[in-house]
């Protein structure tokens, strides 16, 4: 046996740590890096800069509904793709990746619940869900969302987040402002609070219809909200825009909302303004 | 001198090769004559041909074309003592949005709808059709007068979509819009509209939750312009006329889907080429669909709105 035999194994070679990629969130807004269990733990705020982080429809539920107290509403079955509609690429494949990314079906979701023993509908429109955008499918579960809260004589509370309408579905997309309007004057006619909470963003077609058509119109602070989009307006008008510009602090301002809610203050906020719009009809 | 769009151009030639005869032959030779009636022929059937295939894109060009009747124009041609109305009774008087009473064959109407203009002071005064939030009010505050008054609405639509700008957003453009079509689906009286011309997304369908939506032949109607849909989903405005072809603009493809009642036809080669003619259509189309709807109580008349905006599409 030669003495150049290697008697011992070489030293191995130190294995890389695992560091999973998500366990640090860097703040978009003032880049400071934190625990993600922190910041999850925190509502997806930011701890040290209060930058309100989007969140879907489950989280909302978890947050806003008495504990155990709320089930999610079946989303109504809607056409899909009218318009056999095709950009670089098939509109049907676009929404099979979104309801693979989110699990969920189409971009609005409701649930029925308790907000401190109050009943309420809650609509949570989810922007990972190809931009929030409004097409059938968010038109028809807002129909779903406001005829539930009339059958249970409650509040309807939408959460609204949107790019705008779904240009993929072109004409029709555009005929959910109607609809979703025809919707909030059932709720009108059954003298039923219909309370918007405008998170970020919101723009276009869904600002111009349901989104500033609430009883109370309340944002999370920092939210992005306007009718036309900032790259428009800079194009059409060739100006810098003002600071601030379409932010919930500016909207509030300028009248368009009634206050700027943090997220932590939500349920609160929201429990008490039931208490005054939809007294009488707490839940049994 | 009407101006030609580009896919006329086969029709400018002909057109500039007939008025080049006449002039040559003003003498009356007989020979000229007859080749004009030749080229006459050619070109009307020339014509007659492409507009009986625009493609949907060429639709939006002629539903643009500056030549083709606006607001001031359709109701000087078929509302009888027009009296305007003006102002939000809050911030102004937005010209894009022009509003008033009159009579279209002796019914009691309020006709509101955009004015593009048709020179350049007139299209700065108009805003070439781009309303902000005062125009809108101006339009919920007419419609809820005709409302306690009993008196129909009519609404022609022409906007390239509301106006982008700065003080539009601080003003409450998104909030405007969305109550001018809640002012829409309220209304207790018959209501009936109109896309003249372009149906340009929120800014149009605040003035078009109707009971009847009439739309001209080579109109379009549209959730953004083909130029905006091909540079969000193309990445470029190039692919305008891919996704005009996409998103389903025509009238034709707009009854199919429900959207819209009733085509008014247009004269052969738009309604700019024969603006009298457009006007008469639009005019016995509307008067047609006003007396359908004039016995049908409010209730009804509300109810048949919403039903119809709840089931479109589905």
């Amino acid at each position: 046996m030669s003495w150049l035999h290697r008697v011992r194994k070489g030293i191995a070679s130190i294995t890389k740590r695992e560091t999973p990629d998500n366990l640090w969130h860097k703040c978009p807004k003032c880049a400071q890096m934190i625990f993600t269990r922190e910041f999850e733990d925190n509502a997806h705020v930011c701890p040290k800069c209060e930058h309100h982080g989007r969140i879907g429809p489950k989280a909302r539920f978890h947050a806003l509904f008495d504990e155990g107290s709320w089930t999610v509403l079946a989303q109504p079955a809607v056409r899909e793709d009218p318009l056999k509609f095709r950009d670089q690429k098939r509109y049907t494949d676009r929404i099979k990746a979104a309801r693979t990314a989110t699990g969920e079906t189409d971009a609005l979701i409701n649930a029925k619940g308790k907000i401190e023993g109050q009943k309420a509908v809650i609509g949570v429109q989810d922007f990972a869900f190809m931009g929030g955008s409004m097409g059938l499918g968010v038109g028809a579960a807002f129909v779903v969302g406001a005829r539930q809260a009339i059958a249970d004589k409650c509040p309807y509370i939408i959460f609204t987040a949107a790019g705008g309408a779904r240009m993929q579905e072109g004409i029709l997309s555009l005929m959910q402002m109607p609809k979703t309007t025809v919707a909030i004057a059932e709720l009108r006619d059954a003298g039923l609070p219909y309370i918007v909470v405008l998170t970020d963003p919101t723009t276009g077609g869904v600002t111009a219809s349901y989104a500033m058509l609430g009883d109370v119109q309340i944002s999370e602070p920092g939210a992005l909200i306007g009718f036309a989009g900032q790259r428009v307006i800079e194009n059409t008008i060739r100006e810098k825009l003002p600071e601030g510009f379409q932010r919930a602090e500016y909207l509030l301002d300028h009248g368009m909302l009634d206050m700027v809610v943090h997220r932590h203050e939500l349920r609160a906020t929201l429990a008490q303004l039931i208490g005054y719009l939809a007294p009488g009809k707490k839940a049994a | 001198m009407i101006s030609y769009l580009d896919f006329e151009k086969p029709l400018a030639e002909l057109h500039a090769r007939i008025e080049e005869l006449r002039e040559t032959g003003e003498s009356g030779s007989i020979n000229i004559d007859a080749e004009i009636k030749k080229l006459q022929a050619k070109a009307d059937k020339l014509q007659s041909d492409l507009y009986a295939k625009l493609s949907p894109w060429q639709k939006a060009l002629v539903a643009r074309h500056p030549d083709r009747p606006h607001f001031r124009d359709y109701v000087a041609g078929m509302v009888d003592d027009f009296m305007p109305l003006a102002g939000d009774r809050a911030f102004g008087d937005d010209q894009a949005i022009l509003g008033g009473l009159g009579r279209i064959n002796g019914q009691r109407v309020m006709v509101i709808g955009h004015e593009k203009g048709d020179d350049t002071a007139s299209r700065l005064r108009h805003n070439f059709g781009m309303a902000k939030p005062e125009g809108y009010r101006k339009a919920i505050r007419l419609m809820e007068l005709a409302d306690r008054f009993g008196i129909p609405v009519v609404t022609l639509v022409d906007t390239a979509g509301a106006f982008p700008g700065i003080q539009a957003e601080e003003r409450g453009q998104a909030e405007a819009i969305a109550r001018s079509t809640e002012a829409c689906i309220k209304l207790g009286v018959p209501m009936v509209a109109a896309i003249v011309g372009e149906g340009g997304s929120g800014g149009a369908v605040a003035l078009a939750a109707a009971n009847r939506v009439l739309m001209f032949e080579h109109a379009v109607y549209a959730v953004i312009s083909p130029e905006g849909c091909a540079s969000i989903l193309w990445r470029t405005a190039d692919k305008a006329a891919d996704a005009a072809e996409a998103m389903r603009i025509t009238a034709s493809q707009l009854k199919t889907l429900g959207v819209i009642d009733r085509i008014v036809a247009e004269p052969v080669g738009g309604a700019h080429r024969d603006r009298e003619l457009a006007i008469d259509n639009l005019k016995n189309a509307i008067a047609d669909e006003l007396k359908s709807l004039g016995n049908v109580s409010p209730a009804k008349l509300r109810q048949q709105r919403r039903d119809k905006f709840l089931t479109m599409g589905s």
